[in-house]
């Protein structure tokens, strides 16, 4: 039996719609909508597609079906109310936002946290990591067709969600930072049992790899599709594993370390192409990284205070309000009033599963914010869909999708 | 450089305000006339990165909006934050032609402050509804939110607010129904 190939190579999209175009720019346009409930989007988000037969010729994103005014809260509330609403942005990652909002308030504050509690921050970001991207892969693959990965990869999160719960009391909203530190200090067990996680998932993610790294459907589904050059990437603010996979090595943690992790020893994994395949791929390292990581953290977990020392502003720890005067009364005020920031306005962006987590703050002293913008990795990575998608085909969609990675919660606030 | 090209950006360094640092962040302000040319002149000299476009709403106080870029240069390491003023029912220049992602960036000012941008290629609402009447973050916009006309649209009316532990006093302006936003002299304790 004799088999022809037939070898195409479309460099960009840009060259793939110029490729398809005179074959198929015939008949009449169709109009045909995605989402806002829809599996693949992810949650709420409503793509307009124009098709010119199966190819898609404009897309129209339309987001805001998650909007829950975040930003106007918040400025209704103290800093420290504030906390459990950065649990519901990116939820799939809720303990690395309430470390962004935490850092971005201490900035504003001027603390420098002791260090235990910058360690014990470090651990709950890349547990965050790991549990986001676990989801990523899980939802990119299921998206594609692999639809077991999607159940291993929840034993793991659940391994992780175990390990939050010991560490916050809640699963999903953990609510564990407070301006100045966190609510409690380390359980016990809880170390150990990051460790005992670190060592087994290394094995895991090798077999996850061995499940897709060169599954057939998986890559013909992934490589060369959804191409953003670097340079592209840049522009429309794309950060996290979707820049990343570009090409371009930003991450907030090498270019403006926070929380000491300049004196961790951990690589930035980069793509060459830009394709869902390479971006899929950084992701897969990333957790490698963060592994690498959190042994470290364990490994050098350092004793003292969890909390600053300003008890005018941070809440003063629970044993000593029940007992003693003057905490009694600061953790009135601190609760009543809110931590007493000096007027002024900071930027604080954060290396987030999903891109860099930014607040903007703008304090006009006292305990409430003027103004507080929540850059949101995944609105910015949204951006791209609109000049991204045309000159791919419709099944092209869920695999772009899944590679960008969003979580509508964030984009909306 | 030539000698008008030189005399062009004296100009524009002399038009921009430096702000005193504040936690180690440099800000410029530019009066918006003047912001096109400068963020395009910054750009090339390394601003490549746009992080992040907000609008504060100044009530009170005049010019009324505040426009506030963060840039980032990846290649030095550098942030710096670009602001600008604008007055209501005036538009700043959209930055959009250079960086892409300005684009919606400017259309979430737009929507939630309502601030207009001209030159944007698509300003249109992008977390609200189309037809929305209001710009919900404008500081005489009231938590409990505003009713509007499309009832079978979306949840417009008021939101059941008062009595709560947590809930501020209701007052026509965001900067009086805050009692917990007290003076720091009032904090003595």
């Amino acid at each position: 039996m004799s088999t022809a190939t037939t070898t195409m190579e479309f460099g960009d999209t840009l060259a793939r719609t110029a490729e398809m175009a005179p074959q198929l720019d015939v008949g009449e346009k169709l109009v045909l909508n995605i989402g806002p409930s829809h599996p693949s989007t992810h949650g709420v988000l409503r793509l307009v597609l124009e098709l010119d037969g199966e190819v898609i010729t404009k897309a129209d994103t339309d987001v805001g079906y998650l909007h829950r005014g975040d930003e106007k809260i918040a400025e209704n509330m103290t800093w420290n109310q504030f906390v459990p609403y950065t649990d519901r942005l990116d939820y799939l990652a809720p303990l690395a936002n309430n470390v962004a909002y935490a850092c971005a308030v201490e900035k504003l504050m001027g603390y420098d946290l002791p260090p235990r509690a910058k360690v014990t921050r470090v651990i709950c970001c890349e547990l965050a990591r790991i549990s986001a991207h676990l989801l990523g892969l899980g939802a990119f693959a299921m998206d594609v067709g692999a639809m077991t990965m999607f159940l291993y990869t929840f034993t793991e999160r659940e391994k992780i969600y175990n390990l939050i719960e010991l560490l916050t009391g809640a699963r999903f909203t953990t609510s564990f930072t407070r301006v100045g530190g966190q609510t409690r200090d380390l359980p016990p067990g809880f170390l150990e049992g990051v460790k005992e996680f670190s060592e087994q998932f290394v094995g895991k993610l090798d077999e996850f790899g061995k499940m897709l790294n060169r599954n057939r459907i998986f890559v013909d589904r992934t490589k060369d599709i959804g191409v953003i050059p670097a340079a592209t990437a840049l522009d429309f603010g794309l950060t996290g594993p979707n820049l990343r996979g570009s090409g371009n090595d930003y991450d907030v943690r090498k270019y403006f370390p926070y929380l000491g992790y300049e004196t961790y020893d951990f690589e930035v994994p980069v793509g060459q192409t830009g394709d869902c395949y390479d971006r899929f791929a950084v992701r897969m390292e990333e957790m490698r990284q963060s592994v690498k990581i959190l042994l470290q953290a364990v490994a050098k977990m350092p004793g003292g205070p969890w909390m600053v020392d300003d008890p005018k502003n941070v809440l003063p720890p629970k044993d000593k309000v029940l007992t003693k005067m003057e905490e009694l009364i600061h953790q009135f005020l601190v609760v009543t009033q809110g931590p007493d920031a000096p007027p002024g306005e900071v930027y604080f962006g954060a290396e987030n599963p999903k891109g860099e987590l930014g607040f903007y703050l703008n304090s006009r002293g006292g305990g409430v914010p003027h103004r507080l913008k929540i850059r949101a990795p995944s609105f910015c990575n949204l951006g791209v869909l609109n000049s991204l998608l045309p000159g791919h085909t419709v099944s092209d969609v869920p695999a772009i999708l899944g590679s960008i990675d969003f979580v509508m919660g964030e984009c909306d606030r | 450089m030539s000698e008008a090209a030189a005399d062009a950006s004296a100009d524009l360094i002399a038009a921009v305000k430096i702000l005193p640092e504040f936690r180690g962040e440099s800000s410029w302000e530019v009066p918006k006339d003047r912001l096109l040319e400068l963020m395009g002149a910054l750009k090339k000299e390394g601003m490549t990165y746009l992080v992040d476009v907000t609008a504060v709403d100044n009530h009170g106080e005049d010019p009324r909006f505040e426009i506030v870029y963060e840039l980032c240069d990846l290649a030095a390491r550098r942030h710096l934050r670009v602001k600008t003023r604008t007055a209501e029912g005036e538009s700043v220049p959209s930055v959009s032609s250079v960086w892409q992602g300005a684009d919606w960036h400017e259309r979430e000012a737009w929507d939630m402050v309502g601030v207009k941008f001209s030159g944007h290629p698509d300003l249109r609402r992008i977390l609200m509804w189309d037809g929305y009447p209001h710009h919900p973050l404008r500081k005489d916009f009231p938590l409990e939110g505003l009713p509007t006309e499309m009832p079978d649209i979306a949840f417009t009316a008021k939101a059941p607010l008062e009595g709560g532990p947590f809930v501020t006093s209701p007052a026509p302006f965001s900067h009086e129904r805050e009692p917990r936003a007290h003076p720091a002299e009032e904090r003595s304790l």
